[in-house]
């Protein structure tokens, strides 16, 4: 729409050539190169660009990968160990795609927090969120499937406790986890089919869903720490007064980011690939045994806080498909937030002390019972996890109304920015 | 390219057209709100061959579409159905003889059975009289809402008391419990009466394999299908009535 004038004189050429028969120059303009976003994006508006900069690793480094890798329950385990020993530069490669993984989460949960913060998800934005949350549910797919491959010991028993979560449905539940797994138990067949789903159907399904976002994004346009809408005011031109091209002025802004972002990502794959065991857990350098758990079994720390809810829940009424509910009801109320929040204003710089405190303390809950998660079901963490997952809730399904009630400052017409 | 319907079978076709008045300028329209002719001429009208009969065309739309949709769901069956366990997985799934002539009292051996640990553990008279008394402890003492064979539905959890057969399953997330058999075991407290313990989350079985109150594990240990074929050889897998 606003790039018709260089797509018009764009003609000689050989990009002239290909405009002609496709519309490279138009795209370009309208997704990013003259794509108007506010001129007031803060440092929390650079984890979008780092994210599509995490899958691209990820995917990088996934297809050399599965050159070395053997998605069979005999030679799986003893696979990655030759790509970490015997292939040229091997070590790396694995490395990068497993700090990758954690990577991925924290840009994420960090992106997903930027929007809490400034109200992104809020109108006319809500199907730009659905499609982040959706983004997300892949990207938990990815990771769980991912987790079994390297056919450890804690891959093997991650993988068996959230199949059984699946047969702790009713009716269905034994049936569906045989269904899932293919075997009576997670077996090579399990592990082949983990495979085809953790290298080719959700990765399709998540390049698709990144698609979408960016084109939702662009098409209604960039929230910004102010939550003030930049197009209410125009130019001459219809153009926003408070936007700019985004080529080359975040273009430049995102490359500081991503420059940032692979000072620390180094610095974790030369110097602590494994986090201590938070990337990549100690029982799983032990191949997979099925007569034998890991002493305690926990996900990866991405999932805890989930994992934490899912054992605050006690089993009654000879089942426990309660704890399952109440862990999927954790992420599918995510969903939701669009419509759960009805402060009149978006941004927490113009917010009231209500959503401010409850805001903290939920990052403050999120963080415990991640910790929670990682730990063994014994006391204090027992009453910890029950406590965060009654918050976990409260804080959303009461939004409605602690939203509405809370005070609030006027917005400004227009974004506030200061050039420095 | 004009793919038209002929005026005798339209039913429905735009009347203003049709009465020639000139308020439409000459236009293509689709299958759009005056729904009348695919191309209007230049006076406004429709010719004859023009006549589009919009109710005939949707309800072929709709049965195409329900076609293909009942076709697709077909054709989902095979892919669906391909992820059930295997001809060659059921056959590997098949029962499993244990010799336990050489399993001395109050010892427990492990053997595999469809990728689990089953337990096959030889009491001593001590240890059956360990499950006396501790049914108020118990969240399921008589075996009601947990999975064994009829046989095995008493407080010994067996067809035949000396011979517990058990899944070494945790019925909370599929983990491991560890033997802990001795009375007051010192992890476990002076009033522990022997049993199995779960490292994951610390759910606590009886020598039967029953668990004890405000566990996470919702209910017992589960005793598969199994059965005696003589004295020194059991049968895991197969249940008694069809392998007598």
């Amino acid at each position: 729409m606003m790039a018709t004038d260089s797509t018009t004189t764009a003609k000689g050429g050989l990009l002239g050539w290909v405009d002609a028969r496709f519309p490279l120059t138009r795209l370009w303009n309208e997704q990013w190169g003259q794509y108007y976003a506010p001129k007031n994006l803060n440092n929390w508006y650079l984890f979008g660009s780092m994210s599509l900069l995490v899958l691209v690793i990820q995917i990088v480094t996934g297809i050399f990968l599965t050159m070395n890798y053997k998605p069979s329950a005999a030679e799986a385990f003893g696979s990655v160990e030759y790509i970490m020993r015997d292939v040229e530069w091997g070590w790396l490669i694995r490395y990068m795609h497993s700090t990758g993984a954690s990577a991925f989460f924290v840009v994420v949960y960090l992106h997903m927090f930027r929007a809490m913060l400034y109200g992104s998800y809020r109108k006319p934005r809500e199907l730009l969120w659905v499609f982040g949350m959706l983004i997300y549910l892949v990207l938990m797919g990815e990771a769980f499937f991912g987790y079994l491959l390297p056919w450890g010991n804690m891959s093997y028993w991650g993988a068996q406790v959230i199949v059984s979560l699946f047969a702790a449905l009713p009716v269905i539940g034994p049936d569906l986890a045989e269904w899932i797994r293919g075997d009576f138990f997670i077996s090579d067949i399990t592990l082949n089919r983990f495979f085809a789903l953790h290298v080719i159907a959700l990765p399709l399904v998540l390049v698709f869903l990144v698609v979408a976002h960016l084109l939702a994004l662009h098409e209604v346009g960039s929230n910004n720490p102010d939550g003030v809408e930049i197009k209410k005011t125009k130019d001459a031109n219809g153009n926003p007064v408070d936007g700019i091209w985004s080529h080359p002025y975040y273009s430049v802004k995102d490359l500081m980011g991503f420059a940032a972002f692979f000072v620390l990502f180094a610095a974790v794959i030369f110097f602590a690939p494994t986090m201590g065991g938070l990337f990549l857990e100690k029982p799983n350098f032990e191949l997979a045994n099925p007569m034998q758990t890991p002493a305690h079994i926990a996900p990866v720390w991405y999932f805890t806080p989930f994992y934490a809810m899912l054992r605050a829940v006690p089993a009654f009424f000879g089942t426990q498909v309660w704890g399952v509910l109440v862990m999927g009801a954790a992420v599918i109320i995510l969903f939701f937030l669009p419509w759960l929040d009805r402060s009149p204003v978006k941004s927490i710089r113009y917010r009231g002390p209500i959503y401010k405190i409850a805001l903290a303390l939920f990052v403050v809950w999120f963080v415990i019972l991640g910790y929670c998660g990682l730990k063994p079901a014994v006391e204090p963490f027992k009453t910890l996890s029950v406590i965060g997952t009654i918050y976990y809730f409260a804080f959303f399904l009461l939004m409605p109304w602690y939203s509405r009630i809370d005070s609030y400052k006027p917005e400004p017409e227009r974004v506030t920015y200061h050039a420095h | 390219m004009l793919h038209c319907m002929i005026g005798r079978v339209a039913g429905v076709y735009n009347a203003r057209s049709a009465t020639g008045t000139k308020t439409v300028p000459p236009r293509v329209s689709g299958r759009g709100a005056t729904g009348g002719c695919v191309l209007e001429t230049i006076h406004g009208g429709c010719p004859m061959s023009e006549q589009v009969d919009q109710g005939r065309r949707q309800l072929l739309t709709a049965a195409t579409l329900l076609t293909g949709a009942v076709g697709a769901g077909f054709a989902a069956v095979p892919f669906l159905a391909s992820w059930k366990p295997s001809a060659r997985a059921r056959a590997l799934g098949a029962p499993v003889e244990v010799d336990i002539s050489k399993l001395e009292p109050g010892a427990l051996m492990k053997v595999e059975w469809r990728g689990k640990p089953v337990w096959v553990l030889r009491r001593t008279p001590e240890m059956l009289q360990q499950l006396e008394g501790i049914d108020d402890l118990l969240a399921d003492p008589g075996s009601a809402s947990s999975i064994q064979p009829d046989y095995a539905r008493n407080p010994a959890r067996a067809a035949n008391p000396e011979f517990l057969v058990m899944l070494g399953v945790c019925t909370h997330l599929g983990c491991a419990p560890i033997e802990r058999f001795r009375r007051g075991d010192a992890e476990l407290g002076a009033d522990w009466p022997g049993g199995f313990y779960c490292p994951c989350h610390g759910s606590k079985f009886d020598l039967s394999g029953r668990v004890f109150k405000a566990m996470p594990a919702p209910t017992n240990l589960t005793v598969p299908p199994h059965t005696f074929v003589d004295d020194n050889r059991i049968l895991v897998g197969e249940d008694q009535a069809r392998a007598a």
